[in-house]
């Protein structure tokens, strides 16, 4: 074997300019399916770490029956709304929950002193913070008497802190949500960006308050928690009951999971990385014909040299293995090649664009250089084959 | 059959060997009815008019082809009988290849020339290196081991080649117009080291050429017409 692998060496620094040519295409195509699915799979990644990062079991209640699975589609019954008593409900018996709260949601401009900001404006109760992973960074979050009492206070996110109060201390402060006053209790810790959605552009109020605000009766949905990741399913069963229970039997809500949501990217993502998977393939055929085509001209060239050696005792067997890993050398060189500018491009990204999510992973090493090596043998073994099948007499006298 | 057998036979033996191929719709009949032999130790030119099957019958007699019919036996095997893997390792043992053209590789070393059929034989590579060497000394050529063959002359490719057939000591050397490509002096240079080796080694030498000179100075000739045997003896009795 290592004879036929100096052979193919020797041939291929014989033929500096087309071997490099030829080992360009699979260059270009392997680096083509390592950028591509490290794309792919850093956008997986982000989502997983993002979904991941809003909670932990979460469990997302909104009132009609709907397809939980996919996007969501429009509620397919009768709704009815979501209260606070159903909230307390949960709280009261919901033994496998780890803590409930009602979310309201609206928006509004936020005002003091004549500086105004429209933002996302969440009714919430106390354990929501906790549930969602936020955490205040000054004073209290909303409290249970605040919700109790339908009290008029806020906890505001950074960048409404930073917008309205530049570095004037907020805590409080009166400021107007829509038509109402209410007193800055608290500021978040700041939390950035998730889904393009910025999580320190926002305030919370007492849930209370936010449907007094509003003017609703209801509020949208209910956040809760499962104590631990086994009891998902059954605490999932579990708010079922409680709010059937609560509506004479009828099962007319909609439970969604984190592990759901998770799914559901995770089925757009792979997808993704598939298609991109898929173009990137495109690049690397079309390498593997670039390694064909010359293999069956380095053949033709080569016919009398096949007719010696074969006049000096080579076996048919001992032609095709020559020119066989001649090919593959080149896709290997190739794949060895795009693999190293791959990781190399995808380093300098993670130093000087970390914001861009590529991921390299182990595994794309692995399918970008087997796939390397398949497209050698595979655009090898024809013209190999047709070189070990020419008859010696006629490969010596070609001309 | 013993190895003793073997020995006391001749080294080539055609009997009734014809040769023929389709061209279109017709039948070419290229060799029609050979049957001689040459033993061991004979130093033999084959001579004919182009057209008359000498280079058809050389690649008879160097097993690159077999027969159509007929049978013909090389150091006690029968050819025709033979797969392709078989006939590439009895050209391996048996025959050295020396060419018109000197069909040596390009962009490799003399010395590595010269080693490529004991790469097949499966000899190992510094053993390789050593025999090549030897027989590179052998045809004058020791100083020039490393040099490629673009920058050796015609009669230096062509003692390389020589080498190359050589190396691995086979019974027979078949030379195809091997003065064909160089001019007289050489060519004549280059026959002498046939003789060398006919006489010193012991090496059975079969020549396929037009060249009546260099048949003379062989000791037996064998003229083929028209695909058959028509003067086969000593030079002298040449017409």
């Amino acid at each position: 074997m290592i004879e036929y692998l100096r052979s193919a060496f020797a041939a291929l620094v014989a033929n500096k300019v087309r071997a490099s040519l030829t080992m360009l295409g699979v260059i270009i195509g392997v680096l083509a399916v390592t950028l591509l699915v490290s794309v792919g799979d850093g956008a997986r990644k982000y989502l997983d770490d993002t979904i991941g990062g809003i909670g932990t079991n979460l469990l997302i209640v909104t009132a009609g029956k709907r397809e939980t699975k996919g996007m969501g589609g429009p509620p397919l019954s009768s709704t009815k709304p979501l209260t606070i008593d159903d909230v307390r409900a949960l709280e009261r018996q919901g033994t496998l929950l780890r803590a409930v709260s009602p979310v309201v949601q609206g928006g509004g401009s936020v005002r003091y002193q004549g500086r105004t900001r429209d933002v996302s404006v969440i009714g919430v109760g106390p354990s929501f913070a906790d549930l969602r992973n936020m955490h205040v960074a000054i004073g209290e979050f909303v409290r249970q008497e605040d919700l109790d009492g339908r009290r008029r206070v806020v906890v505001l996110g950074r960048t409404v802190v930073r917008e309205l109060f530049g570095e004037e201390p907020a805590l409080g402060k009166p400021v107007r949500i829509a038509e109402g006053r209410f007193r800055v209790v608290g500021i978040m810790e700041a939390k950035g960006t998730s889904l393009g959605f910025d999580l320190d552009d926002l305030v919370f109020i007492p849930a209370t308050a936010a449907q007094d605000l509003f003017g609703k009766d209801d509020i949208g949905s209910i956040i809760t928690a499962a104590r631990a990741k086994e009891d998902v399913g059954q605490a999932m069963a579990q708010v079922e009951e409680i709010l059937a229970r609560r509506r004479n039997g009828e099962h007319v809500i909609t439970i969604q999971s984190q592990d759901d949501l998770l799914q559901t990217f995770n089925t757009i993502t792979s997808a993704m990385t598939w298609v991109l998977l898929c173009i990137a393939s495109i690049s690397l055929l079309v390498g593997g014909i670039g390694i064909m085509n010359i293999m069956l001209v380095s053949v033709r060239e080569r016919t009398r040299e096949i007719g010696v050696r074969r006049a000096m005792g080579a076996t048919r067997a001992d032609i095709l293995w020559q020119f066989l890993l001649e090919s593959v050398l080149i896709s290997v060189c190739g794949g060895g090649v795009g693999l190293g500018l791959g990781v190399a491009i995808i380093m300098t990204v993670h130093r000087f664009a970390p914001a861009i999510p590529v991921q390299f992973s182990p595994w794309i090493a692995a399918v970008a250089f087997g796939s390397a090596c398949v497209v050698g043998i595979l655009s090898g073994v024809f013209p190999a084959r047709s070189g070990a099948q020419l008859d010696p007499v006629e490969a010596l006298r070609y001309e | 059959m013993s190895a003793v057998a073997r020995e006391a036979e001749a080294l080539i033996e055609l009997a009734d060997v014809r040769r023929s191929f389709v061209v279109g719709d017709q039948t070419v009949d290229v060799l029609r009815g050979l049957t001689f032999s040459i033993d061991r130790g004979e130093y033999v030119a084959i001579i004919g008019p182009s057209g008359s099957g000498k280079s058809t019958l050389l690649y008879q007699i160097g097993c690159l082809d077999t027969p159509s019919s007929g049978t013909y036996r090389l150091a006690g095997w029968d050819v025709g009988a033979l797969g392709d893997s078989e006939l590439a390792a009895l050209r391996n043992r048996t025959i050295g290849f020396v060419f018109q053209a000197f069909h040596l590789l390009p962009h490799t070393t003399a010395i590595d020339n010269v080693a490529l059929p004991l790469r097949y034989a499966g000899v190992g590579v510094r053993e390789r290196r050593a025999r090549a060497r030897a027989a590179l000394e052998r045809v004058r050529l020791g100083h020039r081991l490393d040099a490629h063959p673009e920058r050796l002359s015609g009669g230096e490719r062509q003692r390389v080649a020589i080498a190359r057939a050589i190396v691995h000591k086979p019974e027979l050397i078949l030379g195809d117009e091997p003065t064909g490509n160089l001019d007289q002096k050489v060519g004549r240079e280059i026959v002498d080291l046939f003789e060398d080796l006919n006489r010193e080694m012991g090496s059975t030498v079969v020549l396929v050429t037009h060249d009546l000179e260099i048949a003379r100075r062989t000791r037996r000739v064998i003229r083929l017409v028209d695909g058959q045997v028509e003067y086969d003896g000593p030079p002298a009795g040449l017409p």
